[in-house]
């Protein structure tokens, strides 16, 4: 059970820290329609554009950007499993109604 | 699919953060009854699996690209509403850590992606659950199906976004034309990681499939 758990996670850790170097940089579907429309001049830069991990670098600088992944996972998991730990049925009663 | 700030006119930006709030607020009420000791983990393990795939863009055609959404893949593996908190826990880190996705823009991101491409797919593979339940190749079908719609219809939400506020003036036909044709070619990526994924989970832990729940007969969990 712990297996699969601990696979899962360190399938999400080689995929943000390693496979992400591999990412196409080409705008994606909403950032090419709104290129192509012209719409994007009236993007403005985002308030948090100058922080440590933005673009998921480090200071800018993309040679980061596997660093930059594990930290989001570490931060996203650490996150989700949080909140649904504390939001879960608590588990006598299911474990009982489950057998 | 982060749109950035400015893309929509303020009016438009917080109407859609209030709508955000509202079915973000919904989904954490619904939540907790799909939400136990073993299906918990499994949600934070979803969430970070997304965040991970998101940042790999795929190429579509010269010059453009398109990544996961994950809505489907949520909705699948972990139902309707614990599904919409993964995608809305992922786009709040990365608006807030790694500045992707405006902030003004995050409820009509959170809306997209995480409300209405989490709830499309569910649908679709309600839907279609029948099929699902027989054998590897009808739920990778189902995953597949459900993943390219809950994108294409996500992409409507910018559509409809807008329409309703969106600055610059540019024709509507357009805006849908270029939005809904280069996410058919990144459904089809989001379709073929939501059937991959799917499928390997419910290879070794079909128990953790909430499609799969009550279609077949319930594993003895031991521990």
């Amino acid at each position: 059970m712990k297996k699969f758990f601990i696979g899962f996670a360190f399938v999400s850790l080689l995929i943000a820290g390693v496979l992400s170097y591999f990412a196409s940089g080409d705008p994606d579907g909403l950032d090419k329609t709104v290129e192509d429309t012209g719409i994007a001049a009236h993007a403005q830069e985002h308030p948090l554009a100058g922080s440590a991990f933005a673009d998921y670098a480090l200071g800018g600088d993309d040679k980061f950007t596997g660093l930059a992944g594990v930290l989001g996972v570490v931060v996203v998991l650490a996150l989700s499993f949080g909140l649904f730990w504390v939001l879960r049925k608590k588990t006598p009663q299911n474990d009982l109604a489950d057998r | 699919m982060h749109m950035s700030d400015g893309l929509l006119n303020a009016p438009t930006s917080v109407a859609f953060l209030v709508i955000a709030a509202l079915g973000v607020g919904f989904a954490l009420v619904r939540a907790r009854t799909d939400l136990d000791d073993r299906t918990a983990p499994m949600a934070g393990l979803v969430a970070t699996f997304i965040f991970a795939v998101q940042m790999i863009n795929f190429p579509i055609l010269p010059g453009a690209s398109g990544h996961l959404l994950g809505g489907a893949l949520a909705a699948i593996l972990v139902g309707p509403y614990v599904g919409a908190l993964c995608v809305t826990i992922v786009l709040v880190v990365q608006c807030l850590l790694f500045a992707d996705g405006g902030l003004t823009a995050l409820g009509a991101n959170v809306t997209n992606m995480a409300l209405i491409g989490t709830a499309t797919g569910f649908l679709v593979a309600v839907a279609l659950r029948k099929l699902a339940g027989q054998g590897t190749g009808g739920l990778a079908a189902v995953a597949f199906v459900s993943a390219f719609v809950n994108t294409v219809v996500a992409s409507t939400g910018f559509v409809v976004e807008y329409a309703i506020g969106g600055a610059g003036g540019v024709g509507i036909g357009k805006v849908a034309l270029l939005m809904w044709g280069l996410h058919a070619l990144i459904g089809i990526g989001e379709g073929l990681i939501t059937a991959i994924t799917v499928t390997s989970v419910a290879k070794i832990r079909p128990d953790l499939v909430y499609l799969l729940r009550g279609s077949q007969k319930p594993l003895e969990v031991r521990s």
